[in-house]
């Protein structure tokens, strides 16, 4: 237990040293970011002294649904204040070799990430999430938003929301998974952490072993970079490097976003989502400049946990739907469609090297995406472009706060007109922890 | 089971994975990719080729001024891992009916963009043009065949067909563009020069092949050629001018491709007969270069089996379509290194000849006609056994 503390102690250091780096070296608009966050928080003087952290622990009770986890964190609170502190660290280590071509050796810092929630009155609560990543080179707000129960099945989330599309977006921290990367599918394929400025209704409901719940949000959408990008593909993430996109919707027409979860406690969690809105700058001032065109996404996303075996299959899959123009270029399709799906076994669960609790894990994940979904019109013959990757994984939980991951990567990439693909392999150790 | 035995189980699993060269994927071997630079580059010419790698696979988008309209967005797009290119990457080029001159460049011509960004219009082919496709050629080992003197491209001409020999290979005459810097030795006729590249050797050096191609293939604009391809205006380069040369420094220092079992009987007995038939007439297997400033390019021989010459190949490869001096039935001969690693590029089919028509090489030579058809004649005669040694030695170059 002490060691435990003594870890939490160290890494808030480390965010601090941090936060302090980035206010130095970074633009403007980072520290005023920063500051905000951390003067929002009574952290600064909590920093005197650490003993006043009180750690919220997770409520275990009561069962949760992906949509739940944005507060399914660990957090530390200060004394009775009401505002809480959290967030997750991301570092690895990893020797990857493509088609004998290696970086050689890479240490890494993927992502550092800061939550700060406030309950601002007993029905309406306040959360954030900040995300540095690669040792503070990009930096967004990932989550910015107000909460408020009208109704256990009624509740209005406002500001920068995450679109709930799959389970991957809406339950992405670190520590969560017992890969040091993250899905291809649920992350390149449907961007994630994909999030908009926006606002929507939530609510759920639970009865003996069932649980629904549901999702619903209007908010900024894709732009024209989606099918106009130097990954030479259709890839939605592109559209993350808009810088005008919490201000301005490309089309102006929102994105509308919905999902449908259920849950039985003795058999798992099926979501089912969509989401879909115009992405082209179809007007401008008034004048026609093209058709509207639009995306189109459909996920469904399954997780269980076998009882007695304790075995747990989290599962995903995800299809795209893009309006390409005919007279564009093949090299961006109008359909993708990709998925994973990881099972995890715990093997040991015992006291190792006095940690109570802890587990040791065998892991595999199986993932594949298809980026361009059809055939050549010239040939007839299949557009390829797709990748897949097996991982098959050893974790070791302490806590089940921090995950330290070793991991086998064997990746397959085939070019868009299905020449020999290109392979990758290599090894990942690498840890992630909420702090 | 006991932590420690488990723990040792892991460890012990970990330190064979790890020393398993297996898991770390190895290239594919040397002879069977195409995209590797020469032997012998100096180290500051090896830091050009990869400076010259970048440019050729970088992506276009419409903010780094891809189009309005064009057919491709990167090099690499239509030229993958630098091999022969798809059917999908095809190029038409359209309005020149002889060797006088393009009519239809007031049209959109010589070549057809006919991929637009969302909300423009492709090109389209005008009425009574005639047009010819064009699938993409290996932009392997080109060094060597720029720094072929001019003088000995004129010696492998027989315009006259003096030795009898049916085959007559003239080198296609153009005017070149002002950026050009002519090869020394340059040889002229009325203020035209000899031109090599392209399927109708159309494109003087690898400069001006380059600078074509971003500016008909993506609508990229550079100083050299700064006519957008869409508004037919003068506008800013999208491109600078160190990309440009980095890239043909790229084109030039690419590696030749490397021949397989060059022992192998059957091999043997390909040559043999490829010798016979005469293919050698026109696919010549050696060349020089002259002198170059890179020295790993610099007085080598090499094995391209081509004479950078045109050719009558007859009325069925004819297609009504021209470049330069070049009359409609005329080709020149495409080098046949690399042609075994064609399908490792396309896809894994074989799309040969000019448009990809030929989907094995055995089809290639079938329409082989004009002044390859006493060549092709023999062929016909040949034997299974020997039309499989034939093939299995085109396979390995
Ligand atoms: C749309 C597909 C496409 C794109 C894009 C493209 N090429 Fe090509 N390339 C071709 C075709 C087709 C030919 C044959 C053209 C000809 O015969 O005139 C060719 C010919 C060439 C040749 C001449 C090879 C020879 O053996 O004569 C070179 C060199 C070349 N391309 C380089 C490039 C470079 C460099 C770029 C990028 C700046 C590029 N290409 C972009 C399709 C393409
Ligand atoms: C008269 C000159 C000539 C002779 C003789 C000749 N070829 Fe060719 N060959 C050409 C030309 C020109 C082309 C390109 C035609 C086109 O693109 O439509 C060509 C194309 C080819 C191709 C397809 C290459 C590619 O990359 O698409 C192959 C294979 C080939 N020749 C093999 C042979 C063989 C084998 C022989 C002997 C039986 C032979 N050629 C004789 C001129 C010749």
């Amino acid at each position: 237990m002490s060691l435990v503390k003594k870890n939490v102690e160290s890494l808030m250091l480390n965010v601090e040293w941090r936060a302090s780096f980035n206010i130095k070296n970074s633009t403007l608009k980072i520290s005023i970011l920063l500051f905000s966050i951390l003067g929002f928080s009574p952290l600064t003087i909590a920093q005197v002294d650490s003993s006043l952290f009180v750690r919220i622990p997770k409520d275990t009770t009561k069962p949760m649904l992906n949509m739940d986890a944005v507060y399914n964190r660990p957090f530390l609170t200060v004394g009775k204040t009401p505002v809480a502190v959290g967030g997750y660290l991301e570092a690895n280590w990893q020797y990857l070799m493509t088609d004998g071509v290696t970086e050689g050796h890479q240490f890494q810092v993927r992502r550092m990430t800061l939550f700060v929630s406030s309950a601002i009155s007993r029905r309406i609560k306040f959360l954030s999430e900040i995300e540095f990543e690669e040792g503070g080179k990009e930096i967004s707000l990932e989550f910015a938003s107000l909460d408020v129960e009208f109704y256990p099945l009624i509740n209005f989330r406002g500001g920068i929301i995450m679109n709930p599309i799959g389970a991957f977006n809406q339950n992405h921290d670190g520590p969560k998974w017992e890969f040091v990367d993250r899905p291809i599918s649920a992350t390149q394929m449907l961007p994630a952490t994909w999030s908009n400025s926006g606002f929507g209704i939530y609510g759920k409901n639970y009865k003996g072993n069932w649980m629904i719940g549901y999702e619903a949000y209007l908010s900024g959408s894709f732009d024209n970079s989606i099918i106009d990008n130097e990954e030479n593909k259709t890839f939605l993430p592109a559209a993350k490097s808009n810088p005008e996109r919490f201000e301005e919707i490309n089309s102006g027409l929102p994105l509308v976003t919905g999902k449908m979860a259920i849950r039985n406690r003795k058999i798992g969690e099926l979501g089912l989502s969509y989401m879909g809105g115009v992405y082209n700058k179809f007007q401008e001032d008034g004048l026609q400049l093209d058709k509207k065109r639009r995306v189109d996404v459909l996920a469904a996303d399954f997780n269980t946990t076998v009882p007695k075996l304790n075995t747990t299959v989290i599962a995903e899959w995800a299809w795209v739907f893009v309006d390409v123009p005919s007279t564009y270029t093949q090299q961006f399709g109008n359909q993708q469609h990709g998925g994973f799906i990881d099972v995890i076994q715990p093997v040991l669960t015992r006291t190792i090297f006095g940690w109570k609790n802890a587990t040791l894990n065998l892991a595999c994940r199986f993932e594949y995406t298809d980026w361009n979904v059809g055939h050549f019109n010239e040939t007839g013959g299949n557009i390829s472009e797709d990748v897949w990757s097996i991982v098959p994984a050893i974790s070791f939980r302490p806590t089940p706060q921090t995950v330290f991951r070793f991991n086998y990567r064997y990746l397959s990439q085939q070019d868009i007109l299905g020449n020999p693909p290109s392979l990758t392999g290599g090894f990942q150790v690498g840890f992630a922890t909420y702090f | 089971m006991k932590l420690n035995t488990f723990l040792f189980l892991v460890f012990s699993t970990l330190v064979i994975l790890i020393s398993c060269k297996k898991l770390l994927p190895d290239a594919a071997p040397e002879s069977e990719l195409l995209d590797g630079p020469i032997d012998g580059l100096t180290t500051d010419e090896t830091a050009r080729f990869l400076k010259g790698d970048i440019a050729f696979k970088e992506v276009f988008t419409s903010s780094k001024g891809l189009g309005s309209t064009f057919v491709a967005s990167s090099c690499i797009s239509c030229h993958a891992g630098d091999g022969k290119g798809h059917p999908s990457t095809t190029l038409t080029r359209f309005g020149q009916p002889d060797e006088f001159g393009n009519l239809f460049l007031d049209q959109g011509g010589p070549q057809l963009q006919h991929r637009a960004l969302p909300g423009f219009a492709p090109e389209q082919i005008p009425a009574g043009a005639t047009f010819s496709k064009f699938t993409p050629p290996a932009n392997t080992g080109l060094g060597f065949l720029d720094y072929v003197t001019d003088a000995t491209i004129m010696a492998m001409a027989d315009p006259n067909d003096q030795d009898g020999d049916g085959i007559s290979g003239v080198p296609n005459w153009i005017a070149v563009p002002d950026y050009v810097t002519l090869r020394p030795n340059a040889i002229s006729q009325n203020g035209k020069h000899i031109s090599r590249f392209g399927k109708k050797a159309a494109a003087y050096d690898l400069l001006h092949q380059t600078v074509n191609a971003y500016n008909q293939d993506m609508g990229i604009t550079s100083t050299f050629n700064p006519i957008d391809v869409y508004t037919h205006q003068e506008i800013d380069p999208e491109v600078s001018n160190q990309s440009v040369q980095d890239l043909v420094f790229y084109l030039r220092t690419l590696k030749a491709p490397i021949p397989r079992n060059q022992d192998d009987p059957e091999v043997l007995q390909g040559k043999a007969i490829f010798n016979q038939l005469n293919c050698a007439g026109c696919h010549k297997p050696t060349l020089t270069t002259g002198y170059s400033p890179i020295s790993a390019l610099s007085n080598k021989e090499f094995h391209p089996f081509t004479d950078l010459l045109l050719h009558d190949m007859g009325a069925g490869l004819n297609d009504g379509y021209t470049e330069g001096s070049a009359k409609t039935a005329e080709w020149r001969t495409p080098p046949l290194w690399g042609l075994g690693l064609s399908a490792l590029s396309q896809g894994g089919s074989f799309f040969l000849m000019h448009d990809g028509r030929a989907h094995s090489i055995e089809e290639a030579i079938l329409l082989h006609g004009g002044e390859a058809a006493t060549s092709r004649g023999l062929y016909q005669n040949l034997n299974e056994s020997n039309r499989s040694s034939l093939i299995a030695y085109l396979m390995s170059l």
